[in-house]
């Protein structure tokens, strides 16, 4: 039910680009939804982005969830075992709030996974996935 | 024991921590290896894996492995040109053979000069302080790779590899 609520406030917030609440995560929202084109994002299609297997990667992380965990709310570890925060913005409050960092890290854990960037679109629905989290 | 000589024991005891302790530091800290005291270092080198002390390598290995992030072990470690810089001058200056710096020394026993190796893991002297570890230690599930230092020496991240 949250998640519906927020999914559904990213999409508004986007659908009218209305700069309502103007913080970094809206921003960078607004800016994929812009380049994308986009009709909205969705949270169901992030979670699927999140932890499908992908192929097109690197063998031994084939999921966003190789490193960062099943659980969003759960810390996850990178294949050389260092920790990572968990994702969910409720448990790990300061997340994509630098946009720098956030884009930096899209680029290589793409390709990590994918073998290619990600999309706006995909990158915003992602985004509206764990934020709701 | 009598009661009152407790306190005297104790302050033996004390003592004798201190002195060990305060003489492994003063030594030049044969198991000490400087941590990444610059915050922007720490949070660029040190989010894949240990941040690893710049004194474990000379600093022509640094300014080689700077000057190719986008291919580092696979991985993409790039960041943009003022952050490469600022990175590369702090590892430069705290290198194993920066200055008058000795405790990073003893690591590059055998490193042919100008050799620039890239794995504080292949350094000859790692290998050899390494020799006696058993392969199923490596193969274990918590370390996965020599790079995972913390695994066995909890103290890494302050610097300290005494086991
Ligand atoms: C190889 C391990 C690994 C994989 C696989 C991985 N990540 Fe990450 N991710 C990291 C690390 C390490 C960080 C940086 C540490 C941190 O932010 O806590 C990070 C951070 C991020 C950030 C930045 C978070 C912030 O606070 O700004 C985003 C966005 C991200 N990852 C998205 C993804 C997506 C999307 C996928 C799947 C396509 C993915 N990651 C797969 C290791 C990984
Ligand atoms: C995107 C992830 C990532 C980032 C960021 C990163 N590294 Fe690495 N690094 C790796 C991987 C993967 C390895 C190989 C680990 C292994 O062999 O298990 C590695 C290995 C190393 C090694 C060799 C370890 C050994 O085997 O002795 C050094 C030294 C090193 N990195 C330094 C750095 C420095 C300096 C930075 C910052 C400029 C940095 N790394 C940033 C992923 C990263
Ligand atoms: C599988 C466990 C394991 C891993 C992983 C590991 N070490 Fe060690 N290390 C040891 C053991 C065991 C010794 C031997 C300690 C001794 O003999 O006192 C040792 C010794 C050392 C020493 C010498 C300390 C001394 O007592 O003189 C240094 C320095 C060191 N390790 C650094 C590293 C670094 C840097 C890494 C990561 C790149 C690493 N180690 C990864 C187990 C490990």
């Amino acid at each position: 039910m949250k998640r519906t609520i927020a999914a559904t406030l990213a999409t508004f917030a986007v659908a009218f680009a209305a700069p309502v609440s103007a913080g970094p995560r809206e921003d960078l929202l607004t800016q994929y939804a812009s380049i994308a084109q986009s009709s909205g994002f969705s949270a169901e299609r992030g979670q699927t982005l999140h932890t499908r297997n992908f192929a097109g990667g690197k063998a031994d992380t084939p999921a966003c969830i190789s490193c960062h965990g099943k659980d969003t709310r759960s810390p996850g570890s990178t294949p050389v075992g260092k920790p990572i925060a968990p994702l969910a913005v409720s448990v790990t409050p300061t997340r994509y709030t630098d946009p720098a960092k956030v884009e930096k890290w899209f680029r290589r854990n793409c390709i990590e996974v994918l073998g290619r960037e990600c999309t706006p679109q995909e990158k915003g629905d992602w985004l509206v996935y764990v934020i709701s989290q | 024991m009598n009661l009152t000589y407790r306190p005297l024991a104790l302050g033996f005891i004390a003592l004798f921590f201190f002195v060990v302790v305060m003489g492994r530091v003063q030594a030049g800290g044969n198991h000490f290896y400087a941590p990444i005291a610059d915050p922007v270092v720490k949070e660029e080198c040190g989010s894949c894996h240990l941040a690893f002390a710049p004194s474990m390598l000379p600093a022509s290995s640094w300014q080689r492995m700077m000057g190719n992030l986008k291919n580092h072990f696979g991985d993409d470690a790039s960041v943009d040109a003022d952050t490469t810089a600022r990175i590369t001058r702090y590892l430069v200056a705290n290198a194993a053979d920066a200055g008058d710096r000795r405790y990073g020394g003893k690591l590059l026993k055998g490193v042919a000069l100008g050799s620039a190796p890239q794995r504080i893991t292949e350094l000859p002297k790692w290998v050899s302080e390494h020799r006696k570890v058993p392969d199923w230690e490596w193969r274990h599930k918590e370390v996965r790779t020599k790079a995972n230092c913390v695994a066995c020496h909890t103290g890494a991240e302050q610097g300290y590899y005494d086991e």
